[in-house]
């Protein structure tokens, strides 16, 4: 293995940084779509060339950038992501932007799925030059009305993201949508079925209503996929299949600093191993760094107990957070940490977290970051 | 006739003005999509409405529906209006 190339997408483009295996030296490349709000970028991990950028600006309507030479060259999509035309009568939804990306199965060349805002689920065939709707969950009624408006939700809109496919079945599949809960599909995404047993909702509301669950990261674990983590609005969870009930295993965190946060990270590997950012969710809902102290929690035992991991790390008056897409794991063989903040900051986590350090400054505000290894 | 493109979407067609054809806005956007795929979607969502962020003037008039007539010789220009930080 050559080295890491870790992706950041950010509010005005995307930028590249390449190091070696050491991960002590990186060079930088970009900016790519200077001004494009760019929401995921994505490598292909089926031919490690492909990248998928989902994009807009400020003024025209979104679409995804393809190119098949690592960015070297892009080209947009002839057909992104849109929704059906309105029929008589109802609402009439058009796709603000495209929110998450995600490759299909390795056996499944060429297929990309991906999630919008107002929440939408759609599918490429051709490696992200025409996109379709998917499933049969944009005629189910129930799932319009899970999946609510642009109105609904976070305030730039809800999200469909966290789609997430089962590396031992192609047909097997998960989804999660930040107003609208988790689900999951055994057909290939013919049918789903809501999976949020044991998640808790915020209080005064009824728990029965798919409408009101809000996952904020769903994480499936490379190294036991009938595991799954999730970052919820209300808390942090573990599910192991097959049972169909989440247990809250964020109880177990400082009660200081709590279970509320944006990202959920796995290890690539030990399925016992996973990561939080968490964030300030008391009040007004200030979703900073709690206290302006940022730190990474680190579970080593499926959530049974955490540990800070902040060495590096400014130690106060620091209120940057970090989104759901802006923290990822490279798969070295003593793997490090990325996240992007809020403030434009790219840190790298040095033997899992343990060492912090800071490789860019001044960028945009992040808003994904993906991590892979050069070939 | 002939179409002046915004720099934002100059990406599509390599250049600011570029020819087309059709007997209405719509149509003319359409076949800007045949001639640039993707590049309709930008300015017009999948429910034909032109986006928020997008003015289109047809000899010098602001138009706002895609079934206005065009004749051979109009002149049309498409411009992003800026706003926002």
């Amino acid at each position: 293995m050559r080295g890491v190339g870790v992706l950041v997408a950010t509010r005005k483009g995307a930028w590249f940084y390449y190091s070696d295996a050491g991960r002590d030296k990186w060079r930088v490349d970009g900016p790519h779509f200077l001004g494009h709000v760019v929401n995921h970028m994505v490598l292909d991990p089926r031919d490690r060339r492909t990248l998928l950028a989902a994009a807009k600006t400020g003024h025209l309507g979104p679409t995804i950038f393809r190119s098949t030479d690592r960015g070297a060259s892009w080209k947009e999509a002839a057909l992104p992501p849109a929704f059906p035309k309105a029929r008589e009568g109802e609402a009439a939804r058009a796709v603000d932007h495209t929110f998450w990306l995600t490759p299909g199965h390795v056996s499944q060349e060429d297929l990309w799925y991906a999630g919008t805002s107002p929440q939408g689920l759609f599918r490429s065939g051709d490696g992200g030059a025409t996109w379709e709707p998917f499933s049969g969950i944009d005629e189910d009624a129930r799932y319009r009305a899970w999946m609510g408006g642009a109105q609904d939700g976070t305030p730039d809109g809800a999200k469909l993201h966290s789609i997430l496919v089962d590396p031992r079945d192609p047909a097997h599949l998960y989804f999660a949508m930040s107003g609208g809960g988790v689900h999951e599909s055994l057909d290939g995404g013919a049918s789903f079925a809501p999976l949020v047993d044991g998640l808790e909702v915020v209080e005064g509301f009824d728990r029965s209503n798919i409408a009101f669950h809000d996952p904020h990261c769903v994480r499936l674990c490379p190294g036991n996929p009938d595991r799954l983590y999730q970052q919820n609005h209300c808390g942090i969870y573990r599910l192991d299949r097959p049972s169909k009930t989440w247990r809250r295993i964020g109880k177990s965190m400082p009660r200081e600093v709590g279970d509320i946060g944006f990202p959920m990270v796995v290890h690539p590997r030990d399925a016992d191993t996973a990561w939080v950012f968490p964030m300030d969710g008391t009040q007004v809902w200030p979703r900073t760094s709690p206290g302006g102290k940022p730190a990474v929690y680190m579970t080593r035992n499926g959530g049974e107990s955490w540990q800070r991991l902040d060495a590096g790390m400014p130690e106060n008056q620091a209120w940057w957070t970090v989104k759901r897409q802006a923290m990822a794991v490279d798969a070295l063989q003593a793997p490090a940490l990325y996240f992007g903040t809020t403030s434009g900051e790219l840190w790298m986590g040095r033997d899992e977290g343990s060492r912090w350090t800071c490789i860019a400054r001044h960028l945009p505000e992040i808003y994904a970051v993906e991590a892979g290894a050069l070939e | 006739m002939r179409v002046l493109i915004p720099s934002a979407l100059v990406s599509y067609t390599g250049r600011s003005h570029v020819e087309a054809s059709g007997r209405t806005l719509g149509e003319v956007l359409s076949d800007l999509d045949q001639r640039y795929p993707g590049i309709r979607f930008r300015m017009v969502d999948e429910q034909d409405r032109i986006r928020r962020h997008i003015r289109v003037f047809i000899n010098a008039d602001q138009v706002l529906d895609l079934a206005r007539p065009l004749e051979a010789d109009d002149e049309v220009v498409i411009v992003q209006a800026l706003s926002g930080g």
